[in-house]
């Protein structure tokens, strides 16, 4: 098909929205900062989104930290550090989140 | 904190630019709360007080699994970011930047001053566009009309099990020309754009529930272009993206440039201007994964995405697990 027009005043899709806001903007270091490492909300379970929470940024990715937090955590423990995942960095992601096994991380 | 508020942060900008103040007058971001700036030394971030109930970390961490509290702070702070972007240059922050308060903001600004300013003078009159390419690869209306030529065989006397084969064939061929011609556009709209962009980022291609469905994206790209260019920026990209077919175009934006606020303490992670001609090819992505095929298949696709050199701020070179 072609090129659609930009519509300015028509609402952002919210997939467009959630690829700038949550792998795009800068990262600082506040407070409170969740490295929400390169979210594909539409790939994988909201849970998995949170790759890391605490007053540090853990950066750059490493082993088995966002790529383990793709492991959908147990309900019980809705906080996943990526310290808290056990090892096997390379570990395949579960066969129904194919994001993991090709997963970029962020910086 | 707790029962009080603590201090979200939407983006920051040169504390000099009056632009900011006009823009940030009467604006209301997450939860109907005003926005303020927060000034130190030159650069100043655009704030808004937010419930700690529901932004300190353990709340937090809960609420960003529920994707209606997410979308609406994802769209309360674009509201903010966009509107300061409409008036001065703004590094739009990752969402849920959050500080404590007002001095632990200052003292953030402090700490990133110089990376900030960097990155401010390297967007200033700059703006986002999104560009995706689609592939209308299956169902009815797909290129190549398998189902015809399957009626086709029909007349050909061909056993059942060679006219099977030949339909599968058939398909499959179909789904070849339509990723070849994707493939071809992306290649042409990247280097149609990069003619007129200053940065070009790819994002991961958009899948799942909250992608459209009937179309698979095959590329997710971000161009930083002088807002003087934009004309001719789309008009480029426009007439590359071709007619009606299997392959579709599609343009967003003006965007505040999420894509290029780089982490001002990583700028080397900044890749000036891609060479569209090292764009990787993007047959790999392009295969059709057979519904099994779900690791390998995976693991194939991180390199599509990311170019050498075109990393976006955001999405990094991809490295293989």
């Amino acid at each position: 098909m072609t090129a659609g027009e930009p519509l300015p005043r028509r609402q952002v899709a919210l997939i467009d929205l959630l690829d700038r806001l949550l792998s795009g903007g800068a990262v600082v270091t506040g407070d409170i900062t969740l490295a929400i490492a390169d979210i594909d909300l539409v790939r994988i379970s909201l849970r998995a989104l949170i790759a890391s929470i605490g007053p540090r940024v853990p950066a750059p990715w490493e082993g088995a930290g966002p790529l383990a937090a793709l492991e959908p955590p147990g309900p019980a423990d809705p906080r996943t550090h990526p310290g808290d995942v056990p090892e096997s960095p390379g570990a395949p992601g579960p066969p129904e989140h194919p994001a993991a096994a090709g997963r970029r991380h962020d910086r | 904190m707790t029962g009080g508020t603590v201090c979200y942060l939407y983006g920051i900008a040169g504390a000099e630019a009056t632009g900011l103040y006009d823009a940030v007058g009467g604006l209301r971001g997450i939860g109907g709360a005003p926005v303020g700036v927060v000034a130190d030394r030159g650069l100043a971030a655009v704030v808004g007080a937010v419930p700690a109930a529901e932004f300190e970390e353990a709340p937090l961490t809960r609420r960003l699994e529920d994707l209606d509290w997410l979308e609406a702070v994802a769209r309360a702070h674009h509201e903010v970011v966009d509107a300061v972007a409409a008036r001065t240059t703004v590094l739009p922050l990752r969402l849920a930047t959050i500080c404590r308060d007002q001095e632990r903001v200052r003292a953030l600004l402090a700490e990133r001053r110089a990376g900030c300013l960097a990155r401010l003078e390297l967007l200033a009159g700059r703006v986002e566009w999104g560009v995706k390419v689609f592939v209308l690869a299956s169902g009815p209306d797909a290129p190549g009309a398998p189902a015809e030529r399957a009626g086709a065989s029909g007349g050909t006397g061909l056993s059942p099990g060679r006219a099977y084969l030949r339909t599968r064939r058939h398909e499959r061929d179909a789904r070849d020309d339509a990723y070849a011609l994707a493939e071809e556009t992306v290649r042409r709209v990247r280097a149609a754009a990069a003619e007129f962009a200053d940065e070009h980022a790819a994002h991961r291609v958009q899948q799942g529930p909250l992608a459209r469905t009937g179309a698979e994206n095959v590329a997710n790209d971000a161009y930083l272009v002088p807002a003087t260019a934009s004309d001719a920026f789309l008009t480029a990209v426009r007439e590359e993206a071709g007619g009606p077919g299997s392959v579709r175009v599609e343009i967003t934006g003006p965007w505040a440039p999420y894509s290029f606020a780089a982490d001002p303490e990583a700028d080397p992670a900044t890749a000036p201007r891609t060479d569209p001609g090292t764009a990787p090819a993007i047959a790999a992505e392009a295969v059709p994964a057979s519904a099994s095929g779900t690791a390998p298949a995976a693991a194939s696709r991180a390199g599509p995405g990311a170019a050498p050199g075109t990393a976006p701020p955001g999405a990094p070179p991809e490295e293989e697990p």
